[in-house]
């Protein structure tokens, strides 16, 4: 009896789509993988011609990412990838560039000042703000674990 | 005018639609009902230097197609009943600005268009108005930018999301004698079941939308073979069967005559998710297609029923669930019947 105002959320169930899990872990697994070995070879490019070593080649390799991410962005064609790639387009470091580079683009309407540096990190703040005290929490149970044993 | 119960209004005299305007963006142009519209926009920005002015160029599009048709100006028109989705639905507002026509500003979220349709009907009933313009506009970009993220995030998409319409559509409701007569409507009551996925709002208006056709039915004692077609605004794929579902529960059988604005307006093979939605959704496809086909007298009466969640980018976020409302407009065609 789907005419039930209380448990019409769960009586809906089976109207609702199924929701194609392994699918898009392959499509993920692979559009990602894809990305990653983008990056492979552009470190191994810096290492080989620019001579970098193999630790500061990730500097170079990933504003080349931020780079390409953000022209894609620019001409439209990043979000059409995402449709297809799911989460694979949005881990790596390119999907960081895309969601700054998409809000730029979006408030660019409202100016410089209020517009696109307002606006900027409205997508992409949470990514920092856990990043940085996920970041900070770890850095002090390394000093105690360093201190102590 | 009559009321029949509590919620149903016949109108004493014969309204009618003396003229439609309907423009649609790219995506719209390449679906099923291209060609039942006035003008297909090939880009997004519609020309214009940002989405909320493409908005707005689609809302004047429609309604100069609209005033064109009906062979009026401006001047003519005793009042502009307008609504879009908009943060204080500035695109109505703006046009308002633009067209000076004495103007009240309505929201009824994706349900504006029977809305404004049924309220401009009733008005030129009850002699306050000559000639009522009704006009509504939706914008796929300014309904993303506003609702979920900008339009170039490649962000994640959920199966029963629905994809806003680009597009405008402008009616002018008169006592004038023409080819489309607006019958009767049917105001609905907002409804909550409980939903609070914002990405999933055609299980949340299915219930709405059901409430409000099984109290016409109710009201106006007339079966679903009286109607050639019951048409939902924006409940796509999902809340469709749901809504079949809740009547046929109660004894109401719609399926055969059943179909969704957001299903008739983009093909299975395009990039929409569960369907159509938006305010243009309903409106353009009433106006564009619906329109015609009542004008010819291929269809003899239809029943309009646009859904809309009365929501905003904040309530789902603070855990509110959704409440939503469907208004119901009959529209039947004033060509002679043959015998």
């Amino acid at each position: 009896m789907l005419n039930d105002p209380k448990n019409y959320s769960e009586n809906i169930k089976p109207f609702q789509p199924r929701i194609p899990y392994a699918a898009n872990c392959v499509r993920a697994f692979l559009s990602g993988g894809l990305i990653c070995l983008a990056g492979q070879f552009m470190e191994t490019f810096y290492i080989h011609f620019f001579h970098f070593t193999k630790q500061s080649a990730g500097n170079p390799t990933v504003a080349t990412l931020i780079l390409l991410a953000a022209l894609m962005t620019g001409i439209g064609v990043y979000d059409k990838i995402a449709r297809f790639a799911g989460a694979g387009s949005i881990v790596p470091v390119t999907g960081f560039a895309n969601s700054i580079t998409s809000a730029a683009l979006e408030h660019k309407s409202e100016g410089i000042v209020l517009g696109i540096a307002t606006n900027l990190f409205s997508l992409a703040g949470e990514v920092i703000v856990f990043g940085v005290v996920s970041a900070a929490v770890l850095g002090i149970i390394r000093l105690f674990i360093e201190q102590f044993f | 005018m009559s009321k029949l119960r509590k919620q149903t209004w016949r109108f004493d005299h014969p309204i009618y639609l003396a003229s439609t305007g309907t423009v649609v963006g790219p995506l719209e142009s390449r679906g099923p009902l291209s060609g039942s519209f006035d003008k297909e926009y090939g880009a997004l920005d519609c020309g214009e230097k940002n989405w909320t002015e493409a908005e707005r160029a689609l809302m004047r599009r429609a309604i100069s197609f609209c005033l064109a048709k009906a062979g009026k100006k401006e001047g003519d028109m005793d009042l502009f009943l307008a609504g879009d989705l908009m943060d204080q639905t500035v695109t109505s507002n703006f046009i308002a600005r633009e067209n000076r026509i004495p103007f009240i500003g309505m929201f009824g979220a994706c349900s504006t268009s029977m809305e404004t349709l049924a309220a401009g009907a009733q008005l030129v009933d009850s002699g306050y108005a000559d000639n009522v313009l009704c006009a509504v506009s939706s914008h796929n970009a300014t309904a993303e930018r506003q609702f979920r993220y900008p339009t170039e995030y490649g962000g994640p998409m959920n199966l029963t999301q629905t994809f806003t319409v680009t597009g405008a559509g402008a009616a002018i409701v008169t006592k004038e004698p023409g080819k489309v007569r607006v019958a009767e409507a049917t105001i609905g009551r907002v409804i909550d079941w409980g939903i609070g996925d914002a990405n999933n709002m055609g299980s949340a208006m299915a219930p709405a939308a059901a409430d409000t056709i099984w109290t016409h039915f109710q009201d106006t004692g007339r079966k679903p073979e009286d109607y050639d077609l019951i048409v939902t605004g924006d409940l796509s794929s999902v809340g469709s069967p749901i809504l079949k579902q809740l009547l046929f529960e109660k004894g109401l059988d719609i399926g055969k005559i059943h179909q969704d604005c957001g299903l008739m307006i983009y093909s299975p093979d395009q990039p929409v998710n569960a369907g159509g939605s938006g305010c243009a959704c309903s409106a353009v496809v009433t106006y564009g297609y619906l329109f015609k086909r009542l004008a010819e007298g291929s269809l003899r009466r239809v029943f309009v029923v646009a859904t809309g969640a009365l929501l905003n980018s904040a309530t789902p976020k603070q855990k509110d669930t959704i409440p939503c409302v469907a208004h119901g407009v009959v529209l039947e065609s004033a060509k002679e019947e043959k015998k």
